[in-house]
């Protein structure tokens, strides 16, 4: 192995792949049955994180950032003047083993620049994780990215390979798509996320009845929007991510703050900063619509076409909401424990379990954990003392905002200044 | 008047449980439960006592246990165990004494204070459980087997076993726990305990050509690079960075300790 012919490979291609935020590595089911390498039944692990905060829990290379395609908002288009490598197919798989073996990751994730055309691109990437399976014994996580208008026999190889597949989509609009990527058709990217779908719908009836059924992409598929490239609001970028969620099973939706990579009129331009403020609140809205019970229209709508930086999403459709609340922590159902500002997932399972007990008051929810300083103007419990005075809600943002410290604070000072 | 009773023990699950089922028969009036070498303060009129570890004693506690909580409010008494944290055996008992008197399972009921420090506390060596299976790093040695060296702030070793059991069933492997002075080492059938008399020239990171595989250091180099190629400058954000790995794993980090 040539070390540093593969370092300088490995500087050009992790460099290249890192704009793909997608970390996941959990969700499989593939045992190490065969005391072989590697295990993905458990949780996610992350490995490492880097600098930028984000977390490292798969290698994330491109197999080679060659690309016939032209798209402004990405380091690889064919225009962009810069250094190009390609990976072989045994040196992937042998970086991938080593690192493994040393702990470093939890598995691959392999993605491509297009070069020739879809198809001979995706045969590659196969071949690295059909490599990694059959000849190593290897059962870490293999993160495959369909290549847009690939076909579907080979969508159909790559799920038997591969725990997760994932299509970007990048630009949430369709117009926003004509303007930045040209070359490349919408039809092109529904196409492997339609059979990627309808083969593990087929794996699941299958596999009831026959339990050796090879596994198909057990991990299912997700997907990526970039933010803040196209001018698109909120709205269009939630509605196209519940399409998704919904019209495609997708496990999930990834949102990619623009980092200015390109000078070109059509972009924010080069030192323009990345939106991880509204970043985090896309983030947020999607877990509200995925474990909260909230549906996309609550949130986002003709009256609020974009979400408050100020405040949480939660927050904001509370203040919202007033005649629904102060709710009685005592008493209310599941459904709308949920929907209380500054009380998540977690804390709602521990309220359920401690009110079997007894009546809760305030001392027990702070012991919690819930937050409280936004919590308590939407609650009642067991306690003379109430902090619902009724004010209105624009009042009511500004204490809760006075009261509470967020590490954006700095951000929505110059962000809102904008407006 | 009824006796303050002070306990000690041999360190062991089985002899805390001793402690228990001794509290339990003579009805004693227990004030602290201890480990052997911890700090016992001399109070007056107290009695200290050493509870001798008999197994079947433990059981039936472990038993009666089994029958009133939940598995997930016994995988945290275990948990909590772990953590070594001086002063815990009491909130444990203190949760036991609370599961034993009531019909209903109460092992969830977090409004309890003891039951919620203890399960506070097993999620602290959950997470710490959680942070060894990330960040342990293997480096090959000579003999070709993959070593890792560690210093968990809680005793999560037995936690950590199977895991490793099941991802690296193809390679030899040890992880050593530098502050307890054990390891475990998989011989690729069973996993063992095992106490070695390590140089400390072998440190927690790095590869010193007497010890380590020639080809170690290169793959250090080589996922070196790519932890820095794989960030994003104009993303930068120290603050969160640290947040999710706190300085005191920075010494495991291959990563983090490369001489460039």
């Amino acid at each position: 192995m040539d070390y540093e012919r593969i370092k300088e490979k490995l500087s050009i291609l992790a460099d290249a792949a890192k704009y793909d935020v997608s970390c996941s590595s959990s969700g499989s089911k593939r045992k190490n049955t065969t005391k072989g390498l590697g295990d993905s039944s458990g949780m996610g692990i992350c490995h490492s994180y880097t600098e930028d905060g984000r977390c490292v829990s798969l290698l994330k290379i491109l197999l080679t950032n060659h690309c016939i395609f032209d798209c402004a908002y990405c380091v690889t288009r064919k225009s962009n003047d810069i250094k190009r490598a390609a990976f072989k197919v045994q040196e992937v798989v042998d970086l991938t083993i080593h690192f493994y073996r040393r702990n470093y990751i939890e598995g691959l994730f392999l993605s491509s620049g297009i070069f020739k055309d879809a198809d001979y691109t995706m045969e590659r990437l196969i071949r690295v994780a059909k490599k990694l399976r059959l000849e190593e014994n290897f059962n870490g996580y293999i993160h495959l990215k369909s290549i847009p208008g690939a076909s579907d026999e080979l969508m159909r190889e790559a799920g038997l390979y591969a725990d997760r597949l994932s299509v970007n989509i990048e630009i949430p609009t369709k117009s926003g798509l004509k303007l930045l990527a040209p070359d490349k058709n919408h039809e092109d990217f529904i196409k492997p996320m339609e059979k990627v779908k309808n083969e593990i719908i087929q794996y699941k009836q299958e596999s009831r009845l026959i339990k050796s059924t090879p596994k198909y992409a057990p991990a299912g598929q997700s997907t990526q929007m970039i933010i803040g490239a196209s001018g698109e609001s909120d709205r269009d970028i939630m509605y196209s991510a519940n399409f998704f969620y919904k019209k495609y099973n997708m496990k999930r939706v990834y949102y990619s703050g623009y980092v200015p990579v390109a000078e070109d009129p059509r972009l924010p331009a080069l030192n323009s900063q990345v939106p991880l403020l509204r970043e985090n609140r896309l983030y947020q809205t999607d877990w509200l619509l995925r474990f909260y019970g909230f549906d996309i229209r609550e949130l986002l709508n003709e009256q609020n076409l974009n979400l408050d930086l100020e405040v949480d999403p939660k927050l904001s459709w509370a203040l919202r909401n007033r005649h629904l609340f102060p709710v009685n922590i005592n008493r209310v159902e599941k459904q709308l424990l949920l929907r209380i500002p500054g009380i998540g997932l977690k804390s709602v399972n521990k309220i359920l379990q401690a009110r079997k007990f007894r009546k809760l008051n305030w001392e027990h929810l702070k012991n919690i954990g819930i937050a409280m300083n936004r919590a308590k103007h939407f609650i009642t419990c067991d306690s003379q003392e109430f902090e619902v005075k009724e004010p209105s809600s624009e009042y009511l943002k500004n204490v809760i905002l006075k009261t509470s410290s967020s590490k954006f604070r700095k951000e929505i000072g110059t962000q809102l200044s904008l407006f | 008047m009824e006796q303050q009773a002070v306990l000690t023990y041999d360190g062991t699950l089985e002899g805390f449980l001793c402690c228990v089922f001794t509290a339990f028969e003579e009805k004693l009036k227990v004030v602290n439960i201890s480990p052997p070498g911890a700090q016992v303060g001399q109070q007056l009129f107290t009695v200290p006592r050493e509870v001798i570890t008999e197994p079947q004693k433990a059981k039936r506690v472990w038993t009666s246990l089994k029958k009133k909580a939940l598995p997930a409010g016994l995988r945290d008494l275990k948990w909590a165990f772990l953590s070594e944290v001086s002063g815990m055996e009491m909130h444990m008992f203190s949760m036991i004494r609370y599961i034993l008197a009531e019909n209903m399972p109460v092992d969830r009921d977090f409004s309890h204070p003891a039951v919620l420090n203890v399960a506070q506390t097993a999620k602290k060596v959950g997470r710490e459980k959680h942070r060894m299976e990330a960040f342990v790093r293997f480096r090959l040695t000579k003999d070709e087997v993959y070593f890792a060296a560690i210093e968990p702030d809680f005793n999560v070793l037995p936690l950590i076993k199977s895991h490793f059991k099941n991802r690296y069933a193809d390679q030899k492997w040890i992880i050593y726990d530098l502050k307890r002075n054990f390891g475990i080492a998989w011989d690729l059938y069973v996993v063992n305990y095992i106490t070695l008399d390590l140089d400390p020239a072998i440190g927690i990171s790095g590869a010193p050509e007497a010890y380590f595989h020639s080809s170690e250091i290169a793959f250090q180099k080589l996922w070196d690079q790519y932890f820095t190629s794989t960030n994003i400058k104009s993303r930068a954000n120290q603050k969160l960075h640290v947040q999710h790995l706190p300085k005191r794993y920075w010494k495991y980090l291959t990563e983090k300790n490369f001489q460039k």
